[in-house]
């Protein structure tokens, strides 16, 4: 070994026996960056705490000394409220809980049919802004600054005045088809009549997306394996709606429809849609879509040019194109922003209470006041927001890493 | 090292910040403002409402005023925060007003659970139910089925899930939270029904396009005694809105109006002297001018006068004295005895 060396590790292990005597007991802890990191730390959750701790113990104290109850055990309590609309049975008789529980599942109601009808309204609307057609783009330039102008409050007011200035009392019921009912009571229309031939015709539902799952995976198998190209799209619709059709059809084909009859002041039979359901879906959908629309729009023109030009070079199809270039690629830009205008329309189904669509807040408003527990109802309140928007991030998180592109 | 004590002088600055705020009583409050700040409805026609030009007229109105004149001799010195039956108690005890003035109902809950103290009733209500005449309805009997709007938050929309579950019929409610959005959509038919003080159904009827084409239900199907409502915790506070209502009662009592009031100060009546602080001594012990009430009713005028100036038979409301007539008339309005 050469001198020099030999000299160099000497002096390192020289420097490293240094530091081991000198670093526990010469450098004091507070000058240690490790341990004044983790000090900080601890400090600053400290005081976090203490933070939570005064100002929990304060709120107390004073509704203490103002003698306010405190607490949730108002849950069980009976409601002694009515409530317009529920998706489970619910009476005056009912707990506080499930009164809130009510109002939760409304607003999920009015959420999720709201963010599907959205997605779908938005990536037209997207795609039509960027058409080669004049008009068609124009107009939904148009529709989409006019609609992102329009604060949604005043879009829900428009949407329910409609309703109930404009449609006549259910006497004069309007009724553009047999079975359709507009009136400024909701929207009643027909449904088949309960029978058994449904349950099945759900069963025959599922086991037809089963055989499209092992469909698809067969046919892309198949692919990779010869080249060659199966018509999967097609023949997965067929399945789909053929296998519960043929259902139907062996049951001897149930016609008969539960139609809608004035009894008293409203229509029973059929299903009826309030007018402030509607107003609301109506309002949060064309606002949010405009937004949605931009979203798509930016996601489109992400993809270069030259990636499309190239797709079709080696034969590509224009929907294949899409399917395969442009939307994976585009799909990485739009999705992140997608999942905030979701979160927009969740938290905006809360101005419901501003045209009578019992969402939770509108029964933790009166909950709130029958109780006179403004903190509880209000926590409650930001709680179950949390849950829903940190739930809608979750899933869309997990879908966005599925759908970020693999980079090689 | 800098953070740490930057974050620690904050800290103790909160603590002292936080120690140092002394509980001032709502009497010194309001004085060291100079104005008082009372909640009141906002939308409800002879209660409290803004006119065309801006000024609060109502008999909520009224009765915060007299609580200013008796506290500052003035009764212009007092401002009104609009709110809705879901804002009302919150603000109260969050000390955003220092009185409320909305047609509350007093109610065991409300003043045990709530925290809150009622003061003398200034209107005895009940709850009734107003229709369109074309609806054919003659009982709220008749009702089975129907879609009722409703004012949220409120002891209405408790009794009337009462009134129909003890009847065993079906109805649909449909919750508003703007008493304005709540009446338009009353008045374009989406309910058949609108429920609500029976008080404040007649302030709905005179602002309706076509008055006469609704009637009022003859079922009142509760006791609403309204009144002005303070915190739990100052009784002096308590005590001044409390008699000071009595004083609106008991000078309508002593027939002194607003007109008369500088003649009563020579009366002869020991009572309407001490009443009026020319013996002096009431204003003092509730902590206020001895001319307090002789301010309430110089400017306000007294109860019968507020009444028939904001709903009474002459108003759009054509409300009768009823259960709100002096006790001497068959009416519910008594005073304690002022000495």
């Amino acid at each position: 070994m050469p001198e020099r060396l030999r000299e160099k590790i000497g002096a390192t292990r020289g420097y490293d026996k240094f530091m081991e005597n000198a670093l526990p007991g010469k450098v004091p802890f507070w000058l240690d960056p490790k341990k004044r990191a983790i000090m900080f730390q601890i400090a600053v959750l400290a005081m976090v705490g203490l933070l939570a701790y005064y100002l929990v113990s304060n709120t107390l104290f004073n509704l203490k000394k103002q003698s306010i109850a405190t607490g949730f055990t108002f849950f069980q309590r009976e409601s002694s409220f009515e409530i317009g609309e529920s998706l489970i049975p619910y009476s005056a008789a009912s707990s506080y809980g499930r009164a809130l529980v009510v109002g939760a599942l409304n607003t999920l109601k009015v959420a999720f049919i709201g963010v599907v009808f959205t997605i779908i309204l938005g990536a037209i609307l997207g795609v039509a802004r960027l058409s080669s057609n004049w008009l068609v783009s124009k107009l939904a330039a148009i529709y989409i600054e006019v609609m992102q102008d329009i604060p949604v409050l005043l879009q829900l007011f428009f949407w329910y005045a409609i309703f109930y200035e404009t449609l006549p009392s259910p006497g004069q019921a309007l009724c553009p088809i047999s079975g359709l009912f507009l009136c400024n009571r909701g929207v009643a229309f027909a449904v088949p009549e309960s029978h058994p031939a449904h349950k099945y015709m759900v069963l025959a539902l599922l086991v037809g997306c089963g055989v499209v799952y092992l469909l698809r995976r067969w046919a892309r198998k198949r692919q990779e394996k010869t080249g060659k190209m199966f018509p999967v799209f097609r023949v997965s619709m067929g399945i789909v709606v053929g296998l519960p059709a043929i259902t139907w059809l062996a049951f001897g084909a149930p016609m008969n429809m539960d139609i809608p009859k004035l009894v008293g002041f409203n229509f029973e039979g059929g299903i009826t849609v309030s007018p402030e359901f509607i107003a609301l879906l109506l309002g949060l959908i064309l606002y949010t879509a405009a937004f949605v629309a931009e979203v798509v729009r930016a996601g489109i023109q992400s993809v270069s040019k030259g990636q499309r030009e190239a797709a079709m070079s080696i034969g590509l199809r224009p929907p294949l194109v899409v399917n395969l270039v442009v939307l994976p690629q585009a799909l990485r830009v739009i999705i992140p922003p997608l999942t905030s205008q979701m979160l927009n329309l969740t938290k905006n189904s809360s101005l419901a209470v501003a045209i009578g669509y019992p969402d939770f807040v509108s029964v933790a408003n009166t909950t709130i006041n029958q109780t006179g527990q403004a903190i509880e109802g209000v926590a409650l309140i930001m709680a179950v927001y949390l849950i829903f928007s940190l739930s809608t991030s979750a899933f869309m998180n997990w879908y966005n890493k599925r759908v970020a592109l693999v980079e090689r | 090292m800098k953070l740490f004590k930057v974050c620690a002088v904050m800290v103790a600055v909160a603590v002292i910040a936080t120690a140092g705020v002394a509980v001032a009583g709502t009497l010194q409050e309001v004085r060291s403002r100079g104005v008082l700040i009372a909640g009141v409805n906002g939308a409800v026609f002879g209660f409290s409402m803004p006119d065309k030009k801006g000024v609060w007229k109502g008999l909520d109105v009224d009765t915060a005023k007299a609580i200013a004149a008796a506290v500052f001799g003035d009764a212009n010195k007092v401002r009104f925060t609009a709110l809705t039956g879901v804002q009302r108690l919150p603000a109260l005890q969050s000390k955003e007003i220092d009185v409320l003035c909305r047609n509350t109902t007093q109610t065991l809950t409300r003043t045990t659970v709530n925290g809150l103290n009622f003061a003398h009733v200034n209107y005895y209500d009940g709850q009734g139910f107003l229709v369109h005449k074309k609806l054919g309805v003659k009982s709220a009997k008749d009702l089975e089925g129907a879609t009722v709007c409703v004012l949220p938050g409120t002891t209405t929309e408790m009794n009337a899930a009462d009134f129909f579950r003890k009847n065993r019929m079906q109805w649909k409610p449909l919750v508003i939270e703007q008493t304005a959005e709540l009446s338009k959509a009353f008045f374009a038919g989406r309910c058949d029904c609108l429920t609500s003080d029976a008080s404040q159904l007649a302030a709905h009827r005179s602002v309706a396009l076509n008055p006469g084409d609704y009637v009022l239900l003859p079922e009142i199907i509760s006791k609403e005694p309204l009144c002005p409502v303070v915190r739990h915790g100052d009784d002096q506070w308590y005590d001044i809105v409390n008699w000071t209502v009595m004083a609106l009662i008991q000078a309508e009592e002593f027939d002194i109006t607003s007109k008369n009031v500088d003649s009563m100060l020579k009366s002869n009546d020991p009572a309407i002297q001490r009443f009026l602080g020319v013996t002096p001594g009431m204003g003092k012990a509730l902590g206020v001018d001895d001319k307090w009430a002789y301010n309430i009713i110089k400017q306000v005028g007294n109860y019968g006068e507020i009444f028939e100036r904001n709903v009474g038979t002459n108003t759009p409301l054509k409300l009768e004295r009823g259960l709100n007539d002096l006790w001497t008339r068959g009416g519910l309005m008594y005073s304690a005895a002022f000495r």
